[in-house]
């Protein structure tokens, strides 16, 4: 077999050797040029004056381009959408592009775009979600999720609990700054080579700006170095920059954002703001919720109707709400129009019941473990509240399992009786369920392509819409085609993303790459392999079904006599024969439907389960944190690659801890942002991920739909995992009141990212 | 006469014609020699994606940050990178091989310098303790793998044995570099150069002054490099005092400094990364005066005395009179610091030092506190304090040293609004700035009273 093992990364040598290739290794053809980027320095205001004509008159600057310069539609968006590659009247954020300067060297191209000259009469700008709802700010109209009569429920519910809460934004922090590569070709055409997750929309947006049909662009993607949602809107706009400026010069054109400008200029994950209301009964059975989302969408539209829908439609996580309504607000502010990252949303919906169901919890005086699973789903309340059955719920199973394995009961024992005795430290304890949909939200997405050649030497090449991220697609991929073809691994060469080879993709993106490029990939494989199997039968005179591929080699069954031959002279017998050895496959996911109006369907293919503990201690005095252990259960279905699952689950899980622990983004009062590189925004490090991190692959649970391999995404699920570390910092902080008072009914307000500072806040609340 | 930048390139001899000594060794990697394997990440010296070694002659191998190094301070030293990783049969090295095998690699862009990082690590002989193995990855994000998988093969690779590195090449005599970079190798020429070009910048490890270069795009005109000079880079480890030449980089400076003051052990592991502290020096850190360096306020409550020198002859200054205002010092336009004079501990005498910032390892300090106390029967006879990150400059704060002398640690954590007015920015506010200074002298008063209590996260 080739999937279901752990085969390694194809690059994983390369990596470490340095041989592999990204953009900026590319070797450049004499001529190439460099460019840099003219910001705005204001976050809100009509542009009056840009003059670039000191930057034009720098030494080694060949050529500057504004908005005036594109000879097409000056908007990086769909259709019927407007954001401009350069803002041409009004700016909307400190760092959105004005122009581009193209310069012999990139010292020189930056050097120009230091000589600008920018006059913006200044207008009052919105820099935070609480002044966007209040003057009703918004890029898209709200919207609403509801099932029964919450208002209703809440009113008649034995208690009812209110709170506010929020968590911020994350900077993706790839560490592959955004890139592209533009070469002007004959006839105008353009090929740009991106850091991107999504080609198709690299094709189309370069279009769009240089005023071509589609077919004039092609976009190539060998590997990212990161992109976790960050290069799937905004590399568009980058290539589009280095495809215009290509253009107008003709000559290639290499456009690398410093890390400086890519943290300025590129959107981030959606920071939130919460308000919720919760009616339960006594033992903690959550009977309705009235929430409010308010996401800080930034100063577009970009993908924030994707986010607000994920955050809706995971307001439950594993959770039966009888009664429920959840109103999503995308804020319009100031600031860098806010995009896809991991989770997209998902991990801004989830955190509302968790902070839910802890207040409950306290205010019962009921242990918080035990109220979560009381409020799962299960056979008598089984429908989400957009009316999605919740089928193979292994909930009951990966908590139990979770608990059993990480002691739970006996840790949380030790816990406490550590906190009676150290006067400074305190540990807590969080728990997290995650019951996580997936498929994108947009049904048409749901599709890919894929393009196999077999070769007369028996080897195969391999393309497909998915991009290779680090994530390990390519190599789960190919396990596929090694599959249906029972050859060798090594046989199967994955091939650099183009739009030249599969067409009309969807990003690689909402965890669906290997469920999706790997089915369009099995479906061409096995074209093929069909038609050699037909070939095999009519010339060995056996028949098709007699036809066995096995390690290797074709079996060829007749009665009386086994005929094997190598797979290779089977290629080359069907090539003499005049049997076409190339395919493409195509692959729609099936089931999904969704109404986004009334928000209702069925959005999602399957649901990805799991479970995560995290023990933390915190520092009284200092507000310092530290994760002590993690354990983890993830749901794969019967994973394609165990190895790279692994991988996937415990980088997420990192990525979250980051996101509600260090990762502060901060703007100044002019809406600047001033943590702009790793020096003062603060992903973890290795000291950071938990000391002790047990990871486990849910065992036996291959996917009851009919996935690749019945193998299920591992993407962004695992992400979600590591809210409970936010459980276990308010678990800590709350042991402090306990302690103090005797009783465990006190709740605490935590917003994320939870910093020593905000740490210790929280403490002195608790004070008070 | 213009003399030639002259160092060893994974092996081979190199010598540098008509490159600027103020391009970034990354730059000239990448630009100037074709070698694509060391990254540029974030250039600020702060991801790692660009780590590569120097290799003394002595056979220490240390990381350095590419970005931040100028191609001036490579002249007389030995560089590898990750193309030089190879065997001579073209096999990968164990620690590429390790990487490989615990599936450390995901999208693979920091995975060089990491490689590098690994391979200072492994060869320098260091136990494959978690503690340790952080310290040596402090200054390398990875986004990707959550870094189990690296620690993994780190553990693998450990004391591996070295191989011999060709010494690098000799230079006795000053040099100059394109008539801009300025390598003196004498007190005498350093004094002369200084006398001379009062607008040069001085450069030491260059972990600030390389930003400049890098993130900046602007390096500077000229530049003076002390980092050979024999009177900047001595070590005079006495008797009474210690003695610090201001171009000796931390990974020199710590034995020593942890000898005598123990509390430094984590406080100086926690300063950069070693990427940082293999260039990086103290006298730099007096020198750049941020508000917001982690050693002065250590040295304020050790009471250091800096020795500055101009052909004017020397004079010596109290730590504390020479940060005159944010980023301004006593440091007369031809003047250079010469060493530091820090007195050892006397008997009865502790050292406490604390730093709070947002993550544990490489970061800028929000708030950093240092107490030298002498202790009699458990009453505070004399004390001296340093704070860092609560005003324009590092300072004592003499309400709170007050509070102390009188064995009032509540009084003390009161006083700092008294000591201080901070600001607000993106480490921390003023609020929390003050609160958690307060804090610190609470948890002083608590590690006085028993040094057994746990007062920190790690500690657990």
């Amino acid at each position: 077999m080739s999937v279901h093992k752990s085969v390694r990364h194809d690059s994983a040598l390369k990596h470490a050797t340095g041989q592999a290739l990204y953009i900026d290794d590319m070797p450049e053809p004499a001529g190439t040029l460099h460019a840099a980027l003219v910001l705005s320095p204001v976050a809100s205001g009509r542009l009056r004056k840009l003059d670039l004509t000191g930057a034009a008159s720098m030494a080694g600057v060949v050529a500057t381009f504004d908005a005036g310069d594109i000879p097409g539609r000056n908007s990086i968006a769909g259709p019927g959408k407007e954001e401009p590659l350069f803002a041409a009247d009004r700016v909307e954020y400190v760092g959105q592009p004005l122009a581009i300067v193209v310069a012999a060297t990139l010292d020189a191209a930056r050097a120009g775009a230091a000589r600008a000259v920018i006059e913006v009469e200044e207008t009052d700008a919105i820099l935070d979600i609480a002044t966007a709802l209040t003057r009703r700010a918004y890029v898209q109209a709200p919207s609403t999720l509801q099932r029964g009569d919450p208002e209703a429920a809440l009113k008649t519910a034995p208690h009812t609990l209110s709170a506010e809460f929020s968590v911020g934004g994350q900077e993706h922090f790839y560490l592959e700054g955004q890139i592209a590569f533009a070469f002007p070709g004959e006839d105008d055409d353009l090929v740009v080579h991106s850091s991107t997750q999504h080609p198709t929309e690299v094709q189309h947006v370069c279009a769009q700006i240089l005023g071509c049909d589609f077919n004039r662009v092609t976009a190539v993607v060998r590997r990212l170095g990161g992109g976790f949602g960050g290069k799937e809107s905004n590399a568009s706009w980058v290539a589009a920059a280095a495809a215009l400026a290509a253009h107008r010069t003709g000559k290639p054109v290499k456009f690398r954002l410093p890390r400086e400008i890519d943290m300025i200029a590129t959107g981030k994950r959606h920071g939130f703001d919460y308000r919720y209301t919760v009616g339960f009964d006594d033992e903690g059975r959550v009977l309705a919720l009235d929430a409010v989302l308010a996401a800080d969408a930034g100063w577009s539209l970009d993908m924030t109707p994707g986010v607000i829908a994920r955050a809706l439609t995971h307001v439950d996580n594993a959770y039966w709400l009888p009664h429920v309504r959840a109103v999503g607000y995308a804020c319009r502010t100031n600031k860098q129009s806010n995009t896809a990252f991991r989770g997209f949303g998902g991990p801004q919906g989830v955190v509302v019941m968790e902070d839910a169901i802890d207040r409950i919890a306290r205010h019962l005086g009921r242990d918080a473990d035990a109220v979560r699973a009381l409020n799962f789903y299960d056979e008598k309340g089984d429908e989400t509240p957009y009316g999605q059955k919740v089928e193979e719920n292994h909930l009951p199973r990966v908590w139990s399992e979770l608990k059993r394995e990480a002691s739970i009961e006996r840790r949380r024992a030790e816990i406490a009786a550590f906190n009676k005795t150290c006067p400074v430290l305190k540990r807590g304890l969080g728990l997290f369920p995650l019951k996580f949909g997936i498929s994108f939200n947009i049904p048409h997405m749901n599709q890919a392509g894929a393009l196999v050649h077999v070769y007369t030497d028996g080897s195969i090449r391999l393309n497909h819409g998915g991009t290779e991220m680090g994530q390990g697609l390519f190599i789960k991929v190919a396990q596929v085609v090694a599959e249906v073809f029972k050859v060798d691994i090594e046989r199967i060469r994955p091939t650099a993303t183009s739009t030249a080879e599969v067409p009309n993709t969807s990003p690689t993106a909402a965890s669906t790459g290997s469920d999706l490029n790997g089915w369009a990939a099995y479906e061409a494989a096995d074209t093929i392999k069909q038609r050699m199997i037909a070939f095999a039968a009519g010339h060995f005179g056996a028949d098709a079904g007699d036809i066995e591929f096995a390690d290797n080699a074709v079996r060829i069954a007749k009665p009386g006599s086994n005929q094997v031959i190598s797979f290779n002279e089977l290629v080359k017998l069907c090539y003499l024969g005049r049997v076409s050895l190339s395919s493409t496959g195509y692959y729609r996911t099936p089931k999904i439907h969704w109404d986004g109006v009334a928000m209702r369907g069925r959005p999602f293919f399957y649901f990805s389960y799991g479970a995560a503990a995290a023990e933390v201690a915190i520092d009284t005095l200092t507000g310092e944190s530290r994760v002590l252990r993690a354990d983890l259960i993830q749901d794969c279905g019967s994973s394609l690659n165990p190895a790279i699952d692994l991988g996937q689950i415990e980088g997420a899980f990192v990525q979250g801890q980051g996101w509600f622990t260090c990762e502060e983004l901060w703007w100044d009062a002019k809406g600047r942002l001033r943590t702009v590189g790793p020096s003062t925004y603060k992903i973890p490090g290795s000291r950071d991920a938990p000391a002790i991190f047990n990871v486990t692959l849910l065992d036996n649970a291959p996917s009851k739909e009919a996935t690749i391999f019945r193998s299920k995404a591992v993407g962004e699920p695992p992400l979600l995992l590591a809210t409970a570390v936010w459980t276990a910092l308010k678990d800590a902080i709350a042991s402090t009141a306990s302690d103090r008072r005797g009783d465990d009914r006190t709740a605490v307000r935590l917003d994320a990212p939870a910093t020593p500072e905000r740490i210790l806040a929280a403490l002195a609340t608790l004070k008070q | 006469m213009t003399d030639r930048i002259r160092f060893i390139l994974n092996d081979s001899p190199v010598e540098v014609a008509d490159v600027s000594p103020m391009t970034t060794l990354l730059d000239w990697l990448r630009d100037s020699r074709g070698l694509k394997g060391t990254k540029e990440g974030c250039a600020e010296g702060d991801c790692g994606a660009c780590t590569v070694v120097l290799e003394g002659g002595d056979g220490r191998r240390e990381a350095i940050n590419a970005c931040i190094a100028l191609l001036g301070q490579m002249d007389g030293r030995s560089v590898r990178t990750v193309e030089g990783l190879a065997g001579r049969d073209g096999a990968p090295h164990p620690v590429q091989t390790a990487m490989v095998d615990a599936d450390a690699t995901q999208c693979g862009f920091c995975t060089p310098g990491f490689v590098m990082s690994a391979y200072a690590f492994a060869t320098g002989g260091e136990a494959a303790d978690p503690g340790i193995i952080h310290d040596a990855l402090a200054g390398n994000l990875c986004r990707c793998t959550g870094y189990r998988p690296i620690v993994e093969a780190m553990v693998k690779v450990a004391g591996l044995a070295p191989e011999p590195v060709s010494a690098p090449p000799a230079r006795t005599a000053s040099a100059a570099f394109d008539g801009t970079f300025f390598a003196p190798r004498s007190l005498a020429d350093l004094l002369a150069l200084r006398a001379r070009h009062p607008e040069a910048l001085l450069l030491a490890g260059g972990t600030d002054l390389g930003l400049l270069a890098s993130r900046g795009r602007t390096p500077p005109k000229t530049v003076i490099h002390v980092a050979y000079v024999p009177e900047l880079t001595a070590i005079d480890d006495g008797k009474d005092e210690i003695a610090l030449g201001a171009a000796v980089p931390y990974v020199q400076a710590t034995p020593v400094l942890v000898a005598a003051f123990p509390a430094l052990r984590t406080y100086l592991a926690r300063l950069g990364s070693r990427q940082i502290r293999t260039l990086g020096t103290i006298g730099g850190n007096i020198g750049t005066a941020s508000p917001i360096g982690d050693m002065p306020p250590v040295l304020l409550a050790l009471e250091a005395r800096l020795k500055l020198v101009s052909l004017r002859g020397p004079r010596e200054l109290p730590l504390e009179e020479f940060f005159l205002d944010y980023r301004k010092t006593a440091l007369a336009p031809d003047e250079v610091i010469q060493s530091l004079t820090l007195p050892r501990l006397w008997p009865g005498e502790a050292f406490f030092c604390d730093k709070v910032s947002k993550r544990r390892d490489q970061d800028i300090s929000t708030v950093a506190a240092a107490y030298r106390l002498r202790l009699k029967d458990g009453k505070i006879e004399e004390v001296r304090t340093g704070f860092g990150g609560m005003a324009a400059t590092a300072r004592r704060a003499p309400q709170v040293e007050a509070a102390l002398l009188k064995g009032d640690f509540e009084g003390a954590a009161r006083a700092v609004t008294r000591d201080f007015q901070p600001i607000d920015d993106w480490r921390g506010t003023a609020e929390y700035r003050l609160h958690v200074a307060a804090n610190l002298l609470r948890r002083l008063a608590l590690r006085v009273a028993d040094p057994e209590i746990p007062v920190e996260v790690e500690a657990l």
